[in-house]
């Protein structure tokens, strides 16, 4: 027997008496039996949304721009809001795969598969938001730097909205590396216990014909550590890089200092709401509450309260510097525009302060935090904070700046702004569903890995050593 | 390609396994290779695995990645059209701090999965032989290279004394090559041994 050590104290990363054959059997299963009826209705539901979302796309695409409310001053209104949105949703797949990674924390184990698919669904929908606000979309390849006819007439290298070119693409082509660089051995699992010939086939295809071997292991771990160690540099630079769109402008509420950290801290309180929602599903439907267990949901909470009230605390930074600077466009946007509950974009505000400041203090409470309805609930909650607070700061920054001449009319989105956000909504389902049926939603290989550690089972028969006299210990382990 | 005779032994614990590595090493026994479900830390080390240079090759790719954003931002920005944006200088290091940033963890991560597959020669399409089909499943599948002297009822004999389940002698290519595997015996759970 091998027993490696782990406090009692810790509550075990799996649940039940494992092997590493029901480790398989239980996260292959999914893949193997023939979808739900659930798994149908969700997945048309979603599919039907994508296809509103295209027929909405296709309207911006063939009549222009105008097609949505965006007007002289508010020229970023629902397109970048959901762009910064889900942007920062993929955040938390890349902080869970690569910083948790790099911090040694086992519960990672669980949840990493899913939130890295999340990760790259969510920015795939991101992209969307910026390349059709283009209006001439087919005109996209303008922001690559090549050589052309056009001078050359290059890029602006300087410029934020390049930067985030950069970012962006890099980010996801990263993401993509990291995430199907981990399915390869898992693929291989799959396809090793086939039973048709179109799964063999396919699965052969996916997994690179991996075997297994210790030399391919030894560089998968370097790999991963690797990529993990450029991923978490990364994902930090590219919020702030989106931050930088605003920050680095001179419009009142978005020329601030505060803004990288501000919102590498929204983007990762975001993205574990979303890994939540998504995550209590899944357990749920694919019966994995062994695998992806109240521990693994009470630390994300944990996450989701610290990320909440940092985000707090930058909202309280911007009212007092809003009053402390005693530059009157920065006071009239923070304490008109924002904080006054009876100005035109008032309520957002508060929908704001009330979804991400005050309600997940709730999570202080380790009942709480161990509450799946709670949480599922939250969860919600908190992706309809951090979606008014890229509303608030978008609308109500260029809804009255400098000019009252200039000041707008009132924003609000048309049919097809929203049926594009509800389209992207329709992408990541589909995208997600198809993950859930074909994938392996758990990393098969890195819960074998560290099941003899904090498996349930393994960590019981610690405990029974724990307790047994020195003696007897000696008397049925040491070498005579 | 050559077919080679391997002797392959089957272990359920990793426990037991490294053991048993250390005896076969010791008994002059040449390991081809031992095929595991997951990383077995430390594996590597008692098989007698150089550590593997990928971060090396990696760095390099980075600063790679560095160079060409530097050197191609300069170029473009200073010699091929000097823009004037602002009355800003041309040469405005600070500002391409953020692409030359991600240009580096572009060409790493790319360069170092490429390489990856390159070193473990692993693409779509490449088919390998599999020892056991429960290497990627359960079971720590050790294979162990015959010579012209190797007696394998004697190798058999000395694995299962070390805990081995199971013991086979195999006649199989060691490279790769573009295949499918749906071309392997079906259905799979016939084949499928139960480890006592």
């Amino acid at each position: 027997m091998h027993l490696k050590y782990e406090s009692q104290l810790r509550e075990p990363l799996v649940y039940g008496d494992k092997t590493y054959k029901q480790v398989t059997e239980d996260i292959v299963r999914p893949i193997e039996a023939k979808p739900t009826k659930l798994w149908y209705v969700g997945f048309y539901i979603a599919v039907a949304l994508l296809m509103f979302g295209v027929y909405s796309v296709y309207r911006e695409v063939t009549y222009g721009i105008g097609q949505w409310n965006l007007n002289k001053t508010v020229g970023w209104g629902w397109d970048i809001t959901n762009f910064v949105w889900w942007v920062g949703i993929g955040h938390a797949g890349t902080l869970i795969s690569a910083i948790l990674l790099l911090f040694r924390q086992g519960w990672r184990t669980g949840v990493n598969r899913a939130a890295e698919a999340m990760t790259i669904f969510a920015v795939m929908c991101a992209g969307q938001f910026p390349i059709f606000h283009m209006g001439r979309v087919w005109m996209a390849f303008f922001v690559l730097p090549y050589p052309n006819s056009r001078g050359p007439l290059w890029v602006n290298f300087n410029s934020p909205l390049l930067w985030d070119v950069f970012a962006i693409s890099t980010y996801f082509t990263v993401s993509l590396l990291f995430w199907y660089s981990g399915l390869i051995p898992d693929f291989a699992t799959v396809r090793d216990r086939a039973f048709t010939k179109l799964r063999k086939r396919l699965y052969g295809v996916a997994s690179f014909g991996w075997t297994g071997s210790t030399k391919h292991w030894q560089r998968h771990e370097s790999l991963s550590l690797v990529l993990a160690g450029l991923s978490t540099p990364l994902v930090l630079s590219v919020h702030t890089i989106v931050s930088f769109d605003f920050a680095t402008s001179v419009i009142p509420g978005w020329h601030t200092t505060i803004f990288p950290p501000y919102f590498v801290a929204g983007a990762i309180f975001s993205g574990f709401a979303m890994v939540q929602t998504l995550m209590i599903i899944v357990r749920k439907v694919f019966a994995m509450e062994d695998y992806v267990t109240i521990g693994h949901i009470e630390a994300m909470n944990k996450v989701i309260v610290l990320t909440g009230s940092i985000v707090g605390i930058a909202y309280l930074t911007e009212l007092f510097m809003g009053w402390y600077s005693q530059n009157k466009y920065e006071g009239y946007t923070f304490w008109y525009s924002r904080a006054y509950l009876f100005s035109p974009y008032g309520w957002s505000y508060w929908g704001m302060m009330a979804c991400n400041v005050l309600s997940p203090q709730i999570f202080w409470f380790r009942k709480m935090r161990r509450n799946i309805f709670v949480t599922f609930f939250m969860s919600i909650i908190v992706n309809i904070g951090m979606w008014f607070e890229r509303f608030v700061i978008i609308v109500t920054s260029l809804y009255r700046d400098y000019l009252p001449s200039s000041w707008s009319v009132y924003y609000s989105p048309t049919i097809w702004e929203i049926g594009f956000y509800a389209g992207t909504f329709g992408l990541f389902f589909t995208c997600f569903f198809l993950f859930a049926k074909y994938f392996p939603v758990i990393a098969i290989a890195e819960i074998k890995y560290v099941l003899k550690t904090t498996g349930e089972g393994y960590k019981n028969q610690m405990a029974n050593i724990e307790e047994q006299k020195l003696e007897e210990f000696v008397h049925e382990h040491a070498h005579h | 390609m050559a077919k080679k005779k391997f002797v392959v032994g089957c272990f359920d614990d990793e426990a037991v396994l490294f053991p048993a590595v250390k005896k076969v090493r010791t008994a002059g026994y040449k390991i081809h290779d031992v095929y595991t479900p997951f990383a077995v830390h430390g594996l590597d080390h008692a098989m007698g695995l150089r550590e593997t240079s990928l971060h090396t090759a990696g760095f390099i790719y980075g600063i790679t990645g560095t160079a060409t954003a530097l050197s191609s931002i300069s170029w473009i920005f200073t010699k091929d059209w000097p823009l004037n944006i602002g009355g800003k200088p041309h040469f405005a290091l600070p500002a391409w701090i953020p692409i030359m940033f991600e240009l580096t963890v572009l060409f790493a991560a790319v360069g170092m999965v490429l390489t990856f597959c390159y070193l473990c020669q692993l693409a779509p399409f490449v088919k390998k032989h599999h020892f056991h089909a429960r290497a990627t499943d359960d079971l720590f599948v050790m294979v162990i290279e015959c010579t012209d002297k190797t007696n394998t009822d004697d190798l058999q004999a000395f694995l299962t004394s070390n805990g081995a389940l199971e013991t086979k002698v195999e006649v199989a290519e060691d490279g790769w090559w573009l295949g499918r595997y749906d071309k392997d015996e079906m259905p799979f759970e016939e084949k499928q041994i139960v480890a006592a």
